[in-house]
């Protein structure tokens, strides 16, 4: 079976046509693009991501309106089977507002909007999602978002760092996430949230491709063809 | 009939808007604010067949995120 994904389009999605651009030239096979609009997925799925932008002019709450879209249902059914969701930026939003992840994502800390490149920490390199990366490796990869500003009560946060579901960790203070949280696994591992965008590091061209082994450790982990 | 839902941040939830608007309103020579949290007002117009119950199951699954917020329901005659 050759690997399949697929890219939601939410309106006011703006990072999904980047996405399914990486997916395609890191994973290869076929990448569907799907309308928010949409009750189902097309079948036999891999891999689902999420992408960045404004769904809903982030109106309410960034991600909100998105999380209660038609075809999230459905992508909650093919989480709980155990398809790898991937997140980024308001797809990780989506995913907590979902409660396919824990905790939520906050205004900034310091207000602004921050858009720049940001240094990370690989805290688990055992997850399907990061597993071509080193224990611990520095990497570095764009944020932009007015909204990543991680919470969570401190509770969830002891669960969530006992569980080794700390996926990456800013390497610097960005937005006054709690314990510089940047990104976040299920309890099933098959789940992942990240406000930085790996879809925006994938070749030289782009200024670096430290981004580029997340779509590989997927691949690589779901052991499907290219 | 309209309904008031009022959302507000929990208590221990940072605000960086209430911060904001407080430094704004010190910066404007009001004196005497210790403390400044932005919320957020939901009005509603429903009919009689809309119960406790359902204004309750609205914010519980959309109006307010139950992970930072609280809410509170207000029928206003």
């Amino acid at each position: 079976m050759a690997f399949t994904a697929a890219v939601i389009t939410f309106p006011g999605s703006n990072c999904d046509r980047d996405l399914a651009v990486a997916i395609e030239q890191v994973c290869g096979g076929t990448v569907h693009r799907v309308w928010h609009g949409d009750a189902a997925l097309p079948a036999g799925l891999d891999f689902i991501a999420l992408p960045g932008g404004f769904s809903y002019g982030d109106y309410l709450r960034s991600g909100a309106m998105a999380a209660r879209s038609p075809v999230m249902r459905a992508v909650i059914d093919e989480a709980a089977r155990g398809v790898a969701v991937l997140g980024v930026c308001n797809g990780f939003q989506v995913l907590t507002e979902a409660g396919l992840l824990p905790g939520a994502l906050m205004r900034n800390a310091g207000i602004r909007f921050v858009c720049r490149e940001v240094p990370l920490r690989v805290e688990n390199n055992q997850s399907l999602f990061t597993a071509r990366y080193g224990a611990g490796q520095r990497i570095v990869i764009p944020v932009a978002h007015h909204d990543g500003n991680f919470f969570a009560d401190e509770e969830t946060l002891d669960r969530i760092e006992g569980e080794g579901r700390v996926a990456f960790r800013y390497d610097e203070p960005v937005n006054g996430s709690q314990r510089g949280i940047a990104g976040v696994l299920n309890a099933g591992g098959n789940v992942l949230g990240m406000m930085p965008h790996p879809e925006r590091m994938i070749e030289a061209a782009q200024g670096g491709s430290d981004g580029r082994a997340l779509f590989e450790s997927v691949l690589a982990g779901l052991n499907v063809a290219a | 009939m309209k309904v008031r839902i009022h959302v507000s941040l929990k208590n221990g939830v940072l605000d960086p808007q209430g911060r904001a608007i407080h430094h704004a309103l010190d910066g404007m020579g009001f004196a005497g604010i210790s403390d400044v949290r932005a919320g957020r007002l939901i009005e509603l117009e429903v009919d009689h067949t809309v119960t406790d119950e359902a204004l309750d199951a609205m914010c519980r699954n959309l109006l307010a995120n139950m992970v930072i917020e609280n809410y509170r329901i207000e029928r206003v005659a």
